[in-house]
Parts: structure tokens; sequence; C-alpha cells
């Protein structure tokens, strides 16, 4: 690791002002994907600034018809809490399909869309769900949030603080796991409300993305065999030792199809 | 800068890098060294300890983030001399073979236990997906782990709260 300055500030506005002040700082929530960044010198912050003792920005609530999670709850909690299970299981099975025990008991929410890894699940369920990203400047849709590989529209020393997740009729999650890291080979978040179906689609391409052909199938008839004949084009996806385009493009399919299925089982 | 914390019941306090991981924290400053590294890259679980009562890999922790946390390490767990019913089943059933992943599998299974006090073989498995083991193939760690289960059901309360709560 290249040598950085540490600060573990107790408030949220001491957190905001030292990364302005700082000549090149990031934050640190997990650390489960930044410490690994830095021990192979891929990033070379001047300062960190954990967010670790800011009880602030974690948490679970309902608000309404909507489900607001801190950008520091980890991974584990979301898995474990029953106002999560009970008003969006989808999202509670996708968090207790991140990683293994250790990684979802530092991991946070904030942490992996902010990386937004081309492979995370959580991108796929907070584009899937029509979530709202909440920052320390503004509020962002999930449409414009994720804008490419590993980027995201925050601008440099923009806090996320929390997601508002709307609750959705139903929603269903699933994931084909790479078998060594468990990330998503290909993910698929799937989710009716009164607003619609969404179909959401990560680690297939550079940024998780929505599939309008299958949404508009499900609007018609929310089943599994609605999505027959309806392929995703392989030329844009990722192909590497992992898996070939097509084969992602293949599996898009056979686990939207899981997902509807999920989702009609409210698992 | 200077760091504080707890460790298996001990306050210790120290002036450190900010670079300096959990784990060479424990090892290096501590001379606690039944954490072991494997990887260094947060994939193997070697190095698992508990902070504030949750297994996570100390090798992907910064020693900043467990300013004021209660860390407990593989030294931390038995008492009076004696091993923890988990280390006791490991022995028992032969759950290790050179030992290298012993030490994170232990603190892994503990950690698990206290969520799940009778887990099912399959949760045992997934519990256990960040902890990998070069030897054994599994199969005994997950049967000594279901024997610690039952011993630990057999003698509540379990010894690590117990610990926790002296200290
Ligand atoms: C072995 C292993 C397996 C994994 N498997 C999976 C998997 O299957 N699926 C999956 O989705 N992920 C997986 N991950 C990644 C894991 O979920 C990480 O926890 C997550 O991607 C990053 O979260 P973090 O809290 O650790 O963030 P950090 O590593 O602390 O930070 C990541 C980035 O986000 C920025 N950041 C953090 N919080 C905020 C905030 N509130 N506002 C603005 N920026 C912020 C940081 O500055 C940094 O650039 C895995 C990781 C490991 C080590
Ligand atoms: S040494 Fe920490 S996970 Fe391998
Ligand atoms: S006993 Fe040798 S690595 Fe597990």
């Amino acid at each position: 690791m290249y040598a950085f300055n540490y600060h573990r500030p107790d408030s949220l506005e001491a957190a905001i002002g030292l990364l302005r002040t700082c000549e090149d700082g990031l934050f640190l929530a997990g650390g489960q994907t930044l410490l690994q960044s830095l021990r192979q010198r891929l990033a070379q912050p001047s300062d960190l600034i954990d967010l670790g003792a800011l009880p602030e920005l974690s948490g679970i609530r309902r608000e309404g018809d909507q489900l607001v999670i801190g950008a520091m709850t980890r991974h584990a909690e979301v898995a474990a809490s029953d106002l999560v299970r009970q008003s969006i299981p989808a999202l509670a099975a996708l968090a207790a399909g991140i990683g293994d025990a250790q990684v979802r008991n530092m991991g946070t929410l904030g942490g992996s869309i902010a990386n937004n890894d081309p492979a995370a699940d959580y991108p796929a369920g907070v584009l899937g769900l029509g979530a709202t990203v909440v920052t320390s400047e503004r509020e962002l849709a999930a449409d414009e949030f994720f804008t490419g590989m590993f980027e995201t529209a925050l601008e440099p020393g923009e806090l996320i603080r929390e997601v508002r997740f709307p609750i959705p009729r139903r929603a269903g999650y699933v994931k084909f796991a790479q078998p060594a890291s468990r990330y998503a080979l290909v993910g698929v978040m799937v989710a009716e409300s009164a607003a619609g179906v969404r179909v959401a689609v990560t680690g297939a391409g550079p940024c998780v993305f929505r599939v309008p052909a299958m949404e508009q199938a499900l609007a018609q008839d929310f089943q599994p065999q609605a999505l027959d004949g309806i392929e995703v084009p392989a030329d844009e996806l990722n192909d590497d030792l992992h898996a070939s385009a097509e084969y992602r493009a293949h599996l898009v399919g056979v686990l939207a199809r899981r997902a509807v299925k999920a989702a009609l089982a409210g698992l | 800068m200077k760091v504080s914390m707890t460790v298996n019941g001990r306050p210790v306090e120290a002036e450190v890098d900010p670079r300096t991981t959990l784990v060479e924290f424990l090892r290096k400053h501590l001379n606690l060294t039944g954490t072991h590294v494997g990887c260094d890259t947060g994939q193997c679980g070697a190095c698992t300890v508990h902070l504030n009562d949750r297994a996570v890999k100390s090798c992907s922790v910064l020693v900043g983030q467990a300013q004021g946390a209660a860390v407990t390490t593989i030294e931390g767990i038995a008492e009076d001399g004696g091993l923890h019913p988990v280390q006791a089943a490991f022995r028992e059933h032969h759950g290790l073979q050179c030992g290298f992943c012993t030490p994170g599998m232990v603190m892994m299974a503990i950690d698990l236990l206290r969520n799940d006090p009778a887990p099912s073989e399959a949760t045992i498995r997934q519990q256990l997906q960040g902890n990998l083991c070069r030897c054994t193939g599994y199969h005994n760690i997950v049967k000594a782990i279901q024997a610690a289960a039952a011993t630990m059901a057999a003698t509540e309360p379990a010894p690590t709260q117990m610990k926790e709560q002296l200290a």
C-alpha cells in the first residue's frame, strides 16, 4: 500500500468536510474492495475517511411504501433483517448471496454501489427495484446512477447516505455465481410494481443494464413463458475466461425466467 | 497514529502506521500468531477473527477500523487452558490435517453457531464458503461443527459468551 492519512470522523459533516479539504481522499466503508485495491497499489489516495463511526449511516427502516437502507448497512444485516425479508424478500436473498459470511459482515450497500463492479449484486437490486440513491448533495434515480464499468454519477467528494427502495408487488433475484469468487457471472432482478415491470441484469455486461423487451413482455403476462423467444444480443456482453458472451446471453434468459418464478413464489 | 481496542478481553493501545491491517497488528504488535495469513487478499479465511462478535477476515480490515472494538482471536476462546467445544470437536473428529486453516475455521464455526445453534449440514457448508482448506476435503470439518453444536446445546451458555461477560 502507498502511504495515506487515516481519519475516523464522528460526524457526517466532519466526514464530508475532511474529504473536501484533503488532496485526494476516499471514503472507506467496509474496505472489502478498497483494501484489496490499496494493497495492489491500484489506488493511491492521500487520505482515507473511514465512515465506520457514523451510526446515522446504517440501519433499515420503512417509510410508507419505501424501504430505506443506510449506506453503511452491512450485507449480513440486510440478509437477516425481518423488515427486509417481509417487504422485499428478493433483496434479503440478494444480500445473503454476496460473497461469503465474513465479507457480508463487513461489506456495505453504499460501498457496493459506489464501486459498481460489473459483477456485483446490489447494482441489479437497486436498478431492478427502481430505487433512489440519496447522497450528501442530491437524490439520484437508479437509472441515472450507474453510468459505466466501475463508474457512477457520483461527483468527487459526494457521499451516499442511503438508498430508498420502493416496495414492489413482487420481485425475484437469481444469480449464477462464479464458483471461485461468488460474484455474479450473471444475475437478474425482476420486479413488478404499480409502476410496471423492471428487469435488471448484472455480470453480463460492462455495467448493470435493463432489458426493455423483457419488461414489456412481463407487463403483459407475468409468467416465465412470457420471455420465450426474447434474446439479449451477445455483441456487447463480457467475454472472458469464466464465460463467453454467448453463454452469458443465454444465461440472461434462463435466469430471468427463474427470477420470475422466484417472484411468483414470493421468495 | 494511535489505536486502542480490546483483544481477548484485554485492553491494548499502540502507535501504528495507518496501513497496518488488523492481522498484522495481532501477529506483529501483539504476538498473537494463532491467527494465520493464507492469501492476504480476502479469499481464504485463515485470518478470520471476531470483530465485535462478528467473523471478519482480519487481513481485509485496517487496524483503524477496529478502533474501540472488541476483538477475539483463536487465543481468546478457550477457558482455563482447556479447549473450546469447537476446538475439542475438531480434534475428536479429525477436522484438521496440517492445521493451517484451522484457526479461521474454528472462529468461523463459533460465529455460525452463535447465529444458528443447530445448523443443518447445508448451512454449515454455506457459512464456510469463505474458508478454504487444502487438506481435509471439508467433510470432517462439517462433522466436527455438528458435534460441537450438540455439545454446546447441552452446556449453555457458550464459553465465548461467558468470557466476554467477564471481560
Ligand atoms: C472474497 C470476496 C467476495 C465478494 N463477493 C461478492 C459478490 O458475490 N457479490 C458482490 O456484489 N460483491 C462481492 N464482493 C464485494 C463486497 O460486496 C464489497 O463489500 C463491496 O463491493 C464494497 O463494499 P465495501 O463496504 O467493502 O466498500 P469499500 O471497499 O470500503 O469501498 C468501495 C468504494 O466505494 C466508495 N464508498 C464506500 N462507501 C461510500 C459512500 N457511502 N459514499 C460514497 N462512496 C463510498 C469507497 O471510497 C471505495 O471507492 C466480494 C468481496 C470479496 C473480498
Ligand atoms: S489471509 Fe485473510 S482471507 Fe486469506
Ligand atoms: S487442514 Fe490443512 S489447510 Fe485445512
